[in-house]
């Protein structure tokens, strides 16, 4: 993997993400905080393929701790913003 | 690892996450934004497990089973309330996460590794832990476990300094070394960002926690961006950015609406710990002196006042503050929202961006009982209603009403933009108290003549104020 690769792409997705982010009203600020926090459980993706490739019994259970952790954020964030985005209903 | 399928579904996840994202930006669009980032983060999960050709283990799937289901359970029982320990506690475990993936990664695929791959594994165990303890210490701080009032220890700053040194060194020092010494130092990396993440985090007021929580969602996002760094995964660097960025911009926005600047907010420079002398200096019976006068008329007049005052009133602004949470009193302020649209009245909402414990927490709580959205105002939107205003109705707001914001140069709070709620012709408050909020300085609001001090509890003082109408 390249790491001028991996730069730009980080670079370019901060920037897009800030350029879209700033678009979002105070209004939404909590969901979106707890939405981006949901996120942020993206890391599950490295725990999935590190944890099946573990050949040692505690770098497994450590595997196995990231999958449920990041799944915690995950699932936990993203229904906790559906639920709170639903409430928001205009008068008209 | 070459440019292939992996690749392209992972820019088709980022560009529909990125999507997600853009229609959150009105509440008209913002649920299915949110369901097409979740639908996104499930393709994601499904592509790494058919890439790898790792769907057929039990270990996996009951791992993601399990975190499912807690995280379902956790999310359908948390009170709007509580919405930002939960925050806070949800970030804490994405960073714990991060830093578990970095370290199995140490363990295992240590020969595999090139430099880039190290140095990213040791900042992503460093990044993951101060996320982690961070957020625990926050979240415990939000759900009042833990004191609400910075705690700063004897030569905190100095200590302070010295673990981020330490961390510096170590995870420069991880590249260069054998595996032996390498674990060590990842372990080692471990401990000490968990005991920065806890000194950090509470020497930090509990009005300070909008900047804090915003600061702490961005680290989350970095440490799972880190982390993507040292596995070779163009999907994690990517939405890992994105989630920094957006904390980034929570984190600006906060600071610039409490007038203070991040490093203060970081060195435990808070405006409370001024405050604290600033309170300290004025004896108890000076606090609202002003108010005397007023109190001299009975509860029972002042309320009939109320409600004559807002019964003639044709444009109201309620400025709700973190008192309202605490007191639950929104279902009240639905209640008088309610009574007055039925009068005919123009019925407006004034939020202030740090109202509360963190970013929008009051669109929320007022979401929640169904005031609609169109009625919530934004600081420069309502600003200038006000001296159009006859009646503003303060629930548990302080500081960010304080008109010593505009006045008195040399406070904490002098240059914070503040709802200027003094412009109206007249002001309700429903406070507790006339203690100075967390900056410390008296609010002149109370004492003025054509404000109506109501104390108490708001739920309390609001149920009577609608019982006269």
């Amino acid at each position: 993997m390249n790491i001028w690769i991996s730069l730009l792409v980080f670079i370019a997705a901060t920037l897009a993400g800030y350029k879209l982010i700033s678009d979002v009203p105070s209004l939404l600020h909590t969901p979106l905080m707890s939405g981006m926090n949901a996120l942020s459980g993206v890391t599950v993706l490295g725990a999935l393929v590190a944890t099946a490739f573990a050949v040692a019994l505690g770098s497994r259970s450590l595997g196995v701790l990231a999958i449920v952790l990041a799944m915690v954020n995950v699932v936990g964030g993203f229904l906790v913003t559906d639920r709170m985005l639903r409430m928001f209903k205009s008068d008209k | 690892m070459d440019f292939g399928t992996y690749e392209l579904i992972s820019a088709a996840v980022v560009l529909v996450t990125l999507l997600g994202i853009r229609l959150l930006s009105s509440p008209r669009t913002s649920v299915a934004g949110n369901r097409l980032g979740a639908l996104a983060m499930l393709f994601a999960i499904a592509a790494v497990l058919l890439h790898n050709d790792i769907i057929d283990m039990p270990l996996l799937i009951a791992g993601l089973l399990v975190g499912s289901v807690i995280g379902a359970a956790l999310s359908v029982r948390v009170t709007m309330l509580k919405i930002p320990q939960f925050v806070a506690l949800l970030n804490g475990l994405g960073g714990l996460a991060s830093l578990l993936v970095a370290l199995v990664v140490l363990f295992e695929q240590y020969d595999r590794l090139d430099g880039v791959n190290l140095l990213a594994g040791q900042l992503a165990i460093i990044v993951g832990g101060v996320t982690f303890s961070g957020s625990l210490v926050a979240a415990g701080k939000l759900d009042k476990r833990i004191s609400q009032q910075p705690l700063v220890m004897r030569g905190h700053s100095a200590l302070s300094l010295q673990l981020i040194i330490v961390m510096a060194v170590l995870a420069a020092a991880g590249p260069f070394e054998g595996r032996g010494e390498s674990i060590v130092i990842a372990v080692a990396a471990a401990l000490v960002s968990l005991a920065f993440g806890a000194i950090f985090a509470v020497r930090i007021g509990g009005a300070d926690m909008p900047i804090t929580i915003s600061l702490l969602n961005s680290y989350s996002g970095l440490a799972a961006s880190i982390c993507g760094f040292a596995v070779n995964d163009y999907m994690l660097i990517a939405i890992g950015a994105i989630v920094g960025a957006a904390g980034l911009i929570l984190t600006r926005i906060m600071c610039r609406a409490m007038n203070r600047s991040l490093m203060d907010i970081l060195t435990g420079r808070t405006s409370y710990a001024k405050g604290t002398s600033a309170v300290a200096s004025a004896p108890e019976e000076c606090v609202g002196t002003g108010t005397l006068p007023r109190t001299q008329e009975s509860v029972e007049e002042r309320l009939s006042r109320i409600a004559r005052t807002l019964d003639g009133a044709d444009r109201v602004i309620f400025v709700p503050g973190y008192g309202m949470a605490l007191s639950q009193a929104q279902g009240k302020v639905k209640e008088l929202f309610d009574l007055l649209v039925g009068r005919g009245k123009d019925v407006r909402f004034a939020i202030h961006p740090v109202a509360g414990r963190m970013p929008g927490h009051m669109n929320v709580l007022l979401a929640e009982v169904d005031v609609p959205y169109d009625r919530l105002y934004e600081l420069e939107d309502i600003n200038p209603e006000f001296a159009s205003t006859d009646v503003a109705v303060i629930v548990g707001a302080c500081d960010v009403v304080n008109p010593s914001a505009i006045t008195a140069e040399g406070t904490p709070i002098y240059g914070m933009p503040i709802l200027l709620v003094h412009e109206a012709k007249n002001v309700v408050v429903c406070n507790l108290d006339t203690k100075p909020g967390y900056s410390g300085v008296d609010n002149p609001l109370y004492g003025r003549e054509n404000t109506i001090l109501m104390l108490g509890n708001a739920e309390e003082t609001l149920t009577s104020i609608i019982g006269k109408m």
